[in-house]
Order: C-alpha cells, then sequence, then structure tokens
C-alpha cells in the first residue's frame, strides 16, 4: 500500500509538473524500487540515479536528495514518436464530433421557453443532407447537398425559381509554408453568396491585393468573416489546402509559374 | 518519522485528487448549441425578453447566404446589425420574411426570443469565440 500510494503520487505529481514521465514509466521495476526505497530511507545520502531524479526533484519533502538536485539527463526516445514512417498531415490534431442537441438540451436555448419545444431540432434537418469526413461543424457537406439536389435554398428571397449568377474560376494561392497550395473556387462561393458580398470589402478584385493569413482568419477576418463561424471550420484544413506543393527538383522552394 | 511522511503523503494524495476531482466536475457543462448559432443580445436582456437564437443551419436550408447578407443587408457582424422590433415590424432584417407571408409573423415571440436570459452575444464554436475570448469572459455590453 506504501509503495502503490507512493508510486501513485509520484506519477500524479510528474504529470502535474510536467516532468518527463518516460524517464519513470518505461524503466523496469527494478529501478522503481530502488527509488521508492531510497525515498523510503531518507537518512542515507546516497546519489540518485538519473531515472530517480526528476521523481525525486518532483517529491516536495524535506530530504537531502532534493537539497542537492542531481544532474537531470535527457533520456532519447528509443523509438519514433509516429510509428509508419512519415509524418501523416494533421493526423494528431483530429477534433471530437460534437453532438447535434435539440435546442432544449443546447445550453443557449431556455428550456422553460415554450417556443423552444417548437423548434426544429438539427438532426432531423440533417437527416437527408450529405455529411463531411470530419462532421467538424454542422457536420453537413453543404455544398455537395447543393450539387446533388438535396438542397434547394432560394436565391430570391420570395422567388423559388431564380437561379445564381455562377462563375467557376479557381484562384491557387501559395502558402509561404510548407502547406498545400490554397485552391480557392469561384463556383461553390457563388452559388452561395452574391459578388458584393466578399468585393471589394473583404477582398480587393485584384491579383496580390489580398494579404491572407491563418491569424487574421483566425480572428475573423479575410476568410474568416464566415469561414470558422457559419461555414466549414478552419480546422478542416485539406478543404482549402487542397492541391500538392511544386517543388524543385532542387528541393527549394515553390515553382513560379 | 515513515509513519509522518506517510501521513503527510497520503494528505497530499487526497488532496491532489480532490483538486483533480474538483476541476473535473467544476465547470459547468458547456453549450453544446449548433455551429454558427448566433446569440443576439442587444436590448433583449435589458428589455426582460430572452435573447434571440439566430440558427444559421436552420436558414441556410432555406435561403442562400446572398439573401440576407446582401439583399438585407446583413452585415457578417454578430450583434452588429442594431436590429429592434420597430425595424422588423417595418419590414426591415427578420421582418422581410417573419411577415406572415414568406414565414411566420413576428407575433411569434417566444420562437425567436427562446435563448436562456443573460448569454451574451455570440457567434457559437467560431474561432474568436473559441480561441481568442472565452465565453464566460463576454459581456453583454456590446
Amino acid at each position: 500500500m506504501n509503495r502503490l500510494s507512493k508510486l501513485m503520487l509520484c506519477s500524479l505529481l510528474a504529470v502535474l509538473l510536467g516532468t518527463p514521465m518516460i524517464s519513470a514509466a518505461a524503466d523496469n521495476q527494478a529501478t522503481k524500487k530502488k527509488s521508492s526505497a531510497s525515498k523510503a530511507k531518507p537518512t542515507s545520502a546516497q546519489p540518485a540515479t538519473a531515472a530517480a531524479a526528476p521523481v525525486a526533484a518532483a517529491v516536495p519533502t524535506p530530504e537531502p536528495a532534493a537539497s542537492a538536485p542531481p544532474v537531470q539527463q535527457y533520456q532519447y526516445p528509443t523509438r519514433p514518436a509516429i510509428a509508419g514512417g512519415a509524418n501523416p498531415f494533421n493526423r494528431l490534431l483530429k477534433v471530437a464530433r460534437r453532438p447535434h442537441m435539440p435546442p432544449s438540451e443546447d445550453e443557449i436555448h431556455d428550456p422553460t421557453n415554450e417556443g423552444t419545444m417548437i423548434l426544429q431540432q438539427p438532426l432531423d434537418a440533417y437527416e437527408d443532407l450529405p455529411k463531411t469526413e470530419t462532421g467538424l461543424g454542422n457536420g453537413v457537406h453543404w455544398v455537395k447537398a447543393l450539387d446533388d439536389g438535396n438542397l434547394k435554398p432560394r436565391w430570391e428571397r420570395t422567388d423559388p425559381g431564380a437561379e445564381p449568377m455562377v462563375m467557376d474560376m479557381n484562384i491557387v494561392r501559395v502558402p509561404k509554408s510548407s502547406v498545400p497550395d490554397v485552391v480557392f473556387p469561384h463556383r461553390q462561393h457563388t452559388l452561395w453568396l452574391a459578388c458584393s458580398n466578399c468585393h471589394p470589402d473583404i477582398f480587393i478584385p485584384r491579383k496580390g491585393a489580398n494579404q491572407i493569413s491563418m491569424a487574421a482568419i483566425i480572428l475573423g477576418q479575410k476568410c474568416g468573416v464566415c469561414h470558422g463561424k457559419v461555414a466549414f471550420p478552419i480546422s478542416e484544413c485539406k478543404r482549402c489546402h487542397s492541391q500538392p506543393k511544386k517543388v524543385a527538383v532542387n528541393g527549394g522552394g515553390p515553382v513560379k509559374p | 518519522m515513515p509513519s509522518l511522511i506517510r501521513h503527510t503523503l497520503l494528505g497530499r494524495m487526497l488532496l491532489v485528487w480532490s483538486l483533480v476531482i474538483v476541476a473535473t466536475f467544476a465547470d459547468p457543462s458547456p453549450a453544446m448549441a449548433e455551429y454558427g448559432d448566433v446569440v443576439i443580445n442587444n436590448y433583449s436582456d435589458a428589455a426582460g425578453m430572452r435573447p434571440v437564437v439566430f440558427p444559421h443551419w436552420f436558414h441556410r436550408i432555406r435561403f442562400r447566404c446572398k439573401v440576407c447578407h446582401a439583399d438585407l443587408g446583413f452585415k457578417f457582424k454578430a450583434g452588429g446589425n442594431d436590429i429592434n422590433m420597430y425595424k422588423i415590424i417595418e419590414g426591415k432584417y427578420c421582418g422581410a420574411c417573419h411577415n406572415g407571408n414568406v414565414a411566420w409573423s413576428v407575433k411569434n415571440c417566444i420562437l425567436c426570443h427562446s435563448g436562456k436570459p443573460g448569454t451574451p452575444i455570440q457567434i457559437h464554436e467560431s474561432t474568436m469565440q473559441e480561441l481568442a475570448v472565452p465565453v464566460n469572459t463576454l459581456t453583454n455590453k456590446k
């Protein structure tokens, strides 16, 4: 019980203090016995081993080993952090899907309001609509729903038959970093929006006139006026950064056309 | 001496675990409204009404963005349109459709004014909300 409680305490404190847990967890049981034995006898001034060093530093009990801080040695990892070689893009940044709660349980609508119970529930509305792979945001592939004909939202307020003026023109933007290039499709945007929604207030309709960064987008500017608020969220990186970067033969930067 | 250490260790362990448990359960259940739900609370709370919850998902199933954001003049800014009931009854903003012809009329107060009292203006689940300004530090003033 004593050893178990100490082990639990050490592991918890190590996690809380951000010390390298690998050295405490990956070592064999003999090292742990040794470290616990060294802590059980605080009067013996034996030099602490490298494995026991972070644990001894983490325990806030007044003992001689803690007063003379031992040198912490970096533990080189014995196996690669990601199994399988090359790093698949963004694989560690998966975001949990959100449940599409009915209005009475979504913590924003007032369940004591009678009208809340009358409102349509999201999952009822999404039933026939195509879903995105990630399920982020609404989890609905709104453009695909338009293309497939599952969705026929009006283009004019009172005219169900009005059709949008679709402009099919892609714009490729080359980011400075190593992320894939951005392909901006006018077609999907003009299915929903009028030109005046974006031009010229948000985007100046001239090549090279718009400085766009992910920081600005996250703060709700440029693409972030819609994306990250209503249109698909920015955590769906690949839907914008969709074109592989063209890399020169010498491995240099992007090739300029 | 060892019994004292054990006592203090157990005491510390209990303290840490209790802190962990408190941290796990102290946070109230986060709002799980739909992505893009807008809470509009410019005047509602002060007027004794529940704030308005505008579901983007519901409206984009029926209308394209352009109808409201180009034709009706809604700016891309939550709480930035200064909507009040006078304008709506005159047929501006929400009143362009919620007039009993295109959609149900403004007499159905509780369908729009359905938010929890005191809910701040927000676009639910937006990047601004999640990364820049935590919800519980937002104020209702502007």
